[in-house]
């Protein structure tokens, strides 16, 4: 007994002293875009060409294998190599890839794919391949209408970006802004809606009234927005799935901004009744209408925290306009902007770690992002005039229009949409048919 | 009557009227919207899994082969025991009897059990418990030692790298030589804990044998989805840089060797 004890006590103690072990702190890496190879996705003989209004896509493998390397790209988290390094076909890349072949061009990455085309239904099946460990990532199959093809290139994007990243993607989403044409004096605004890449661009009013500020349901697929019939201001809801829109109701006064609720039940907006402005809720289903805020100053631009315990809006309440954190129910008003300048137009990330918001300080304008106590503030892009910022799904990128300055005859003004990551490094213009502002991300169409 | 019928058709032409102008969506164009189509997902890992190539497959066997042979060459237990006599005094027949089991070593057949030994991240040590009685004292000394030496490092915030098995510039020569070969995935969540600690075993020559996350289980948490896309950054990078810059000396120090991959730093910073 006495020899196993002394011999359990042996190596406890001795194991301590030998098996010290070496340990390597690494502390930095490559924060360039991981380099990923995107094979053209093989069409399996036999298959037609697709016909989408005027245009013939003839190899819509092709095609779809540009859009998911346009989405990497303008990620800036993808850099996807170019197809002319590629030295393996599409056809047996996606049967099993050389790995050695994709390694030595630099690639980690590799997405492949095969595509089947009837004369109504498409099948595209595609893999992404670990090249370095060799090994597949993710295998999976979508079937659907030939002209639904750019939606599955943009559902393929999304499970390699959350495959590769871990968080969701935000590639198979729309954007909703107001088209603008015509001179400063006399703009012509019209709702319409878009891929999150620009493409399918399409018109929902005629222009013929003011629209402003739409903004889409976290939830479904529902818009509500701003528009001015006979001077009036009108709150509108919209199902893009049925293309059915409906008064809300007619609000006094200015009214601004109205945004859903996380839940969907509920918009926010803020009107002025009796001469002042405050916060007000509806109840979509009982159309109720709350007041949240009741202060003599100007609040406006309410946003609630994804789970809805909370509103930022921003209040001049303090003598210049700052932003504030209270509860949904209007109480325990916080300050949590202090810094120079103003600060408006907050809205609550999806991720519900951080608030967007705009902020004018010596005639310049940022869009910033900063923690839900006012802390960590970083602005992220600096012009002279933008605002508006709307965070995609995954609560990374944020879309915001930028105008330009006219000169004195009202010539070289312009709006357009950009969108900015939160590292601020990578910002990007939205390519649109006409001017844009006001825009506003969907959420994920496919879940 | 008449009248009260006549009142009534006015007033609910009136309404009808009054409804059509103060109703702009009856006068609107239908909305031409894009429709929203149904994608089928179907999981074809299952059912597609694909044997490796007869290339690949003799690839693999090659590279086996000389894994096998690398670790039969490097025969670690030998030299460990050689210095176990040095630094600790055994009696003459101990000595015997190592002597004896350092043969055994030798000999092919006994090579299979030091591999299995290794794949498990054990190290066994080969004494007679008899003989423990005259070890205690020297073995109680020597520990107490190397806690004095843990104590002063932790305290100091310093691993053990350059105190057991790496020197300091060894250590930079390693970490530079894995800073390029990290690419740290861009889109993940900074105000949570990035650290991955991966456990490896090294051949002499620097090429890894074997590796092993040690924080596995939090993959499967909830929650936790950006730490296996952490993770698996970390061994990419280890498998691109290998072999790694190990120093030609001294195997026996750092042939289990631990890398703390953390990100949090670049990515507050």
């Amino acid at each position: 007994m006495k020899k196993i004890l002394l011999f359990i006590f042996y190596l406890f103690i001795f194991n301590n002293s030998a098996k010290a072990l070496v340990e390597v702190d690494i502390t930095r890496g490559n924060l360039d875009p991981l380099p990923i190879a995107v094979s053209p996705l093989y069409v399996e003989s036999g298959s037609l060409d697709i016909k989408q209004g005027d245009k013939i896509i003839k190899n819509v493998g092709e095609e779809i294998s540009k859009i998911i390397e346009i989405n990497f790209k303008r990620s800036g988290l993808f850099n996807p190599l170019k197809k002319d390094s590629f030295v393996q076909k599409p056809d047996i890349a996606h049967v099993k890839p050389r790995f050695e072949d994709w390694r030595l061009i630099k690639a980690q990455a590799l997405v492949t794919g095969k595509v089947t085309v009837s004369e109504e239904k498409l099948r595209v099946e595609f893999r992404l391949w670990d090249v370095v460990a060799a090994k597949e990532m993710v295998a999976l199959a979508f079937s659907t209408t030939p002209n639904n093809w750019r939606r599955v290139a943009h559902i393929i994007s999304d499970k390699v970006y959350q495959r590769l990243t871990g968080e969701e993607g935000y590639f198979d989403t729309r954007i909703i802004y107001v088209s603008e044409t015509g001179p400063k004096t006399q703009r012509y605004k019209k709702l319409a809606i878009m891929d999150q890449d620009g493409a399918n661009i399409k018109y929902l009013t005629l222009g013929n009234e003011l629209v402003l500020t739409p903004r889409f349901s976290p939830k479904n697929q529902l818009v509500t927005y701003l528009s001015y019939f006979r001077n009036l201001p009108r709150v509108y809801l919209l199902d893009i799935e049925t293309g059915v829109q409906e008064v809300v109701g007619d609000f006094p006064g200015m009214t601004f901004a109205p945004r859903f609720s996380p839940d969907g039940e509920k918009i926010i907006m803020s009107f002025a009744k009796d001469g002042n402005s405050d916060i007000y809720t509806m109840n979509l289903k009982t159309r109720v209408v709350e007041k949240i805020t009741d202060h003599t100053s100007i609040d406006t631009s309410p946003s609630y925290s994804p789970d809805g315990k909370y509103i930022a809006f921003n209040s001049d309440r303090s003598g210049l306009q700052q932003i504030y954190v209270m509860r949904s129910d209007g109480s325990n008003v916080k300050r949590i902007t202090f810094g120079k300048g103003l600060y408006g137009t907050p809205v609550w990330s999806p991720r519900g770690d951080l608030i967007a918001f705009t902020k004018v300080r010596k005639g310049k304008f940022y869009i910033g992002v900063m923690r839900t106590d006012g802390s960590g503030e970083r602005l992220l892009t600096e012009n002279y005039y933008q605002e508006a910022p709307s965070w995609s799904p995954n609560g990374r990128v944020l879309i915001f229009y930028r105008e330009t300055k006219a000169d004195s005859d009202g010539k070289g003004f312009s709006a357009k949409l950009w969108s900015i990551d939160l590292t601020g490094y990578n910002e990007r213009l939205i390519e649109t048919e006409t001017d844009g502002s006001d825009p506003s991300w969907s959420s994920l169409l496919s879940k | 009557m008449t009248r009260s019928i006549a009142l009534s058709l006015v007033f609910h032409s009136v309404m009808i009227i009054l409804t059509a102008i103060s109703l702009p969506f009856m006068m609107r164009t239908p909305v031409d919207l894009p429709p929203i189509l149904s994608v089928d997902l179907i999981q074809i890992t299952d059912t597609t899994s694909i044997p490796f190539a007869a290339k690949a497959a003799k690839t693999l066997e090659k590279i086996k082969k000389e894994e096998e042979r690398v670790v039969s060459e490097q025969a670690p237990p030998t030299q460990k025991k050689k210095e176990k006599p040095d630094r600790i005094p055994l009696p003459e027949d101990l000595n015997k009897e190592k002597k004896e089991i350092v043969k055994k070593k030798q000999n092919p057949e006994e090579i299979k059990d030091e591999i299995r030994q290794a794949s498990e991240f054990e190290k066994e040590e080969l004494f007679d418990p008899q003989q423990i009685a005259a070890l205690i004292d020297k073995a109680k000394e020597e520990t107490a030692e190397t806690l004095k030496k843990d104590k002063k490092i932790t305290q100091s915030s310093k691993k053990t790298s350059f105190a057991t098995g790496l020197t300091l510039s060894q250590e930079d020569a390693l970490k530079a030589q894995i800073f390029g070969c990290w690419s740290l995935p861009l889109g993940l969540p900074y105000h949570k804990n990035l650290l991955v600690r991966i456990k490896l075993r090294l051949k002499p020559d620097g090429t890894v044998l074997r590796s092993e996350i040690l924080d596995h289980a939090r993959m499967n948490q909830p929650g936790q989805g950006f730490y296996k896309v952490l993770a698996e950054s970390a061994l990419r990078a280890i498998r691109i840089c290998q072999p790694l810059r190990v120093p030609p000396t001294g195997y026996e120090k750092w042939k289990d060797l631990q890398l703390n991959f953390d990100a949090n730093e670049m990515l507050k910073g």
